[in-house]
């Protein structure tokens, strides 16, 4: 067993910026030995939940930043994104696989992470979206 | 195709009358990665006015749903103009990301280039 990697940083509101956070956690991962579908899911998870943070959270507005947090140990991996938009309703997120929907460019996001990690949770009227992934047995 | 050559991001084979576009990149993640990639792929339409296009995914090991969102357009635009568009090569992780938002029935997903280029 091997220490938990923790990270805990404060970025602009950049996806350069949030780029270097994905890579980092990814590479926790890889250490770890996590399973190539693992690290599929929880590297998709984090764009999906950087970029919807800085376009859709804090709307590119560069005076804003975004908080992450994450702890990957041997068994899971934990990651908080938290903007400073004015927050949202996941709830009320049009269903992607609705008819209606399905040939939009857009608003596929949410499903994805749901399916590719163990936990989503969003709190602080959304503004802050928790992430969990159970290491997978091989 | 109007990109530079610098920030070329699909490589172009014309086979017969199907062009075949091959993804250089291995992660179609970050935004500007995507614009680059869209606008790309759009010139094969909009100004070469190509009609018969294979994307062939066989570099790709991760994609976004941004990335997803560019290839609908794509889908929508070479329809537009009485064309065809096949998706190739797809390895199963990025399968599963079309099958779970059901991209994989708007698709004409084929195993392999050969394939996609068969009966085009």
């Amino acid at each position: 067993m091997s220490e938990p990697a923790r990270l805990d940083v404060r970025i602009a509101t950049d996806p350069a910026e949030a780029w270097l956070v994905q890579s980092q956690i990814v590479d926790w991962l890889k250490e770890r030995q996590y399973p190539a579908p693992d690290q599929f899911g929880v590297r998709l998870s984090l764009e999906e939940g950087l970029m919807n943070a800085i376009k859709h959270g804090n709307r590119g507005d560069l005076s804003k930043s975004v908080r992450v947090f994450c702890e990957v140990s041997d068994v899971k991996t934990y990651i908080e994104i938290h903007d400073q938009g004015i927050g949202f309703d996941p709830a009320a997120v049009p269903d992607p696989l609705a008819e209606e929907n399905l040939e939009k460019a857009s608003g596929r996001g949410l499903l994805l992470m749901r399916q590719f990690m163990s936990l989503v949770e969003f709190r602080d009227n959304g503004r802050l979206l928790v992430l969990e992934k159970q290491r997978s047995t091989e | 195709m109007a990109a530079a050559a610098g920030q070329r991001r699909l490589d172009i084979e014309e086979v017969g009358d199907v062009t075949v576009a091959r993804f250089v990149d291995k992660k179609i993640l970050d935004e500007n990665n995507i614009q680059m990639i869209g606008n790309q792929l759009f010139g094969l339409v909009d100004q070469d006015k190509r009609k018969k296009i294979v994307l062939d995914f066989a570099n790709v090991e991760y994609l976004s749903s941004a990335a997803l969102g560019k290839l609908i357009t794509m889908n929508n635009k070479v329809k537009t103009i009485g064309g065809k568009l096949r998706l190739c090569s797809i390895r199963p992780d990025i399968y599963e990301v079309f099958a779970i938002t059901k991209l994989n029935k708007l698709f004409d997903i084929k195993d392999d280039q050969a394939t996609a280029l068969a009966g085009f």
